[in-house]
């Protein structure tokens, strides 16, 4: 019994530019056999050496797909059409996990001798460092000296996330750039510097904010996720996917003198959230712009999670699952504490009640850091250019600076008295009456709080929007930025 | 031919500038992401680059997939505009703008393959190739439109 068969545009070069060629046959393989013996050329680009269909080939029985029905032994009716349709599928040079080739080069065993005479390593170890994927979040402090070794030990693929550029105030601690590299985007001076340590490692960069719609696609195929976030809503966000995912967290994180490393979300491990269910209150915890960070302590802690992320890579050690490491750099002591999975944690507990990522800024209680959006709505406020004026001008005004003694020491706008936040509750009665009072800070979070607490004791100001840093991009460039 | 089973001839692909201008957008577009679509030539001229869902489960940073019904699509307006199914395009990005061994294993005959380096959510490079009739390798051609090269 002869049956249509549908040729797809490129195939009917083989089929001597025919659409359609009739073949003999009483199921769909006789007649792809009989078609493939009319037609010698359609073999090889049907089937795999094999001898079976190839994956991209889809036949169908009029409008079904074989892979529904019997397969090759489909049966036909007289009338019914076969059609040959076509799946395209290609992709980037970066091999998903099931195609990785993992041979060591002469010049490999060369480069990786010393961990390929330790036997805890050796050459499988070698090998699975390799093969191995790490996602690096942030280009940062810690993500610098993490993403440096882990290039160095010979990684496969290194991604990092990051949408920075590189600045002035970065260089203290974020190794991966120099000086050369400000004003550059982190991620094309961390491709330049690692590719530099070792042009075998595979650099895939990804210049976006990671938020909850991009996460889960970013994360996917990386064995680790390494995490170098300086925010909790992030922070929250990476634990989250990397629970949902699968995927070992290796976490750190640095504030001031102090750092905490761990590992999070492996199978049966705890998580972030186990450890801290709930972020702490917006403004409780400063960052590091606002805080300060010892340059050297990320390059301890970063260092750590490269470590961490090895051994899990080499599937060996003990790592950090269920230990949290404290580190004080100042008093320059190491501390542990015992972690257990919580089976009560919403995400990664027995009946985990949050299945999917959610709005990690609204659950952390912040917005997005725009200043004038952390001012919020109801704060008065008044631009740098406004207050130059009134600088140059005739009426008087008072300029109250809320920041810190020592950032007061870095720079200052002339003119400016000193009260910090923390003591302006108790010493309005130095702020004089009857003049205008405008309030600033370093960014303008801080002088806004000012602001809505002379509110409370009936004393009106305006909020300097931006701060003394806008003050000194627009205004006054000579004075120091920090 | 070099290392990698690619090599250069001299087959040309005329393009029109809207196509490569709807490919470099389509890619800026998905970045990190891989994009994919359907090229249509009329006379011999791919005249417009047609968009289709990129239906990869693999990840799509790395991977492309036009199923079957997003094939039918492509021939289906291939025909509306009195032309024919010339080929695909896709996107590498962070990567060059050569096809990869996974671009080899699941590539047609006689169609044409352009591919788009997209480096920081930036169009960048842009190349066409076809695969050879043993399937052994691609062999690059030259795409050439009016105000570019």
């Amino acid at each position: 019994m002869a049956h249509r068969v549908l040729i797809p545009t490129p195939l009917r070069p083989y089929t001597s530019q025919q659409e359609t060629v009739d073949a003999e046959g009483g199921t769909v393989g006789e007649v792809l056999s009989s078609l493939t013996t009319q037609f010698t050329d359609l073999r090889r680009h049907l089937y795999a050496d094999d001898g079976k269909l190839r994956h991209f080939v889809n036949v169908y029985v009029n409008d079904d797909d074989i892979r529904y029905l019997d397969r090759d032994a489909t049966k036909l009716k007289p009338g019914d059409v076969i059609s040959i349709v076509p799946s395209v599928a290609g992709g980037s040079p970066g091999p998903a996990a099931a195609e990785r080739s993992t041979d060591l080069s002469h010049a490999e065993i060369q480069r990786y001798s010393r961990h390929l005479i330790l036997p805890e390593v050796g050459m499988d170890g070698q090998r699975r460092i390799k093969g191995g994927r790490v996602l690096c979040i942030g280009a940062g402090g810690l993500g610098s000296p993490a993403a440096l070794y882990l290039a160095a030990a010979g990684i496969g693929t290194l991604g990092v996330v990051d949408f920075d550029n590189v600045d002035e105030s970065n260089l203290q601690r974020q190794i991966l750039h120099g000086t050369p590299d400000v004003g550059r985007s982190k991620l094309q001076s961390a491709r330049d510097r690692l590719t530099a340590i070792n042009p075998e490692v595979q650099v895939e960069t990804y210049e976006t904010r990671l938020t909850s719609a991009n996460a889960l696609e970013l994360f996917t195929g990386y064995d680790v996720i390494l995490d170098g976030t300086d925010n909790f809503a992030t922070r929250y966000l990476v634990n989250d996917a990397c629970v949902l995912l699968k995927i070992p967290n290796a976490y750190g994180s640095i504030f001031r003198f102090e750092g905490q490393a761990s590992v999070f979300a492996t199978v049966g491990g705890p998580c972030y959230r186990c450890l801290y269910p709930e972020p702490p209150p917006p403004g409780l915890v400063p960052s590091c712009a606002e805080g300060g960070v010892l340059g050297v302590l990320p390059g301890v802690i970063g260092t750590i999670q490269a470590t961490e992320a090895l051994k899990l890579i080499l599937g060996a050690g003990s790592t950090l699952v269920g230990r949290l490491l404290l580190y004080d750099a100042w008093t320059m002591k190491f501390r542990e504490l015992k972690l257990r999975r919580d089976p009560a944690c919403p995400v990664c507990g027995d009946h985990p009640s949050i299945k999917g990522l959610i709005d990690y800024e609204e659950f952390c209680g912040v917005r997005p850091a725009a200043p004038t959006a952390a001012s919020g709505p109801g704060v008065p406020e008044t631009t740098v250019e406004e207050l130059k004026a009134r600088v140059d001008g005739r009426a008087p005004f008072f300029l109250l600076d809320v920041r810190e003694p020592h950032e007061f020491q870095i720079s200052r706008i002339a003119g400016s008295t000193l009260i910090p936040l923390g003591q302006l509750p108790n010493r309005t009665s130095e702020i004089p009456a009857g003049q205008e009072i405008i309030i600033h800070c370093k960014s303008g979070v801080r002088s806004a709080k000012a602001v809505a607490i002379l509110k409370e004791q009936g004393i009106e100001a305006k909020n300097l929007a931006g701060g003394i840093l806008a003050w000194i991009d627009r205004v006054d460039p000579t004075l120091a930025k920090y | 031919m070099s290392p990698d089973g690619l090599r250069t001839s001299s087959c040309q692909t005329l393009i029109a500038d809207e196509a490569i201008a709807a490919i470099r957008q389509h890619g800026a577009e998905t970045f990190p992401d891989e994009c994919c679509g359907a090229l249509i030539a009329v006379d011999g001229r791919i005249v417009e680059a047609f968009r289709l869902d990129n239906t990869t489960t693999g990840g799509a940073a790395r991977r492309f997939r036009i199923g079957p019904d997003g094939y039918r699509q492509a021939e289906a307006n291939a025909r509306a505009r009195g032309g024919t199914l010339a080929g695909f395009y896709h996107s590498h990005p962070n990567e060059p703008a050569r096809p990869s061994a996974y671009d080899l294993e699941h590539a047609w005959p006689n169609f044409t393959y352009v591919i788009i380096s997209v480096r920081a959510g930036t169009p960048g490079d842009i190349t066409v190739w076809h695969l050879r009739d043993d399937r052994s390798g691609f062999d690059e051609g030259e795409l050439i439109w009016p105000t570019g090269s």
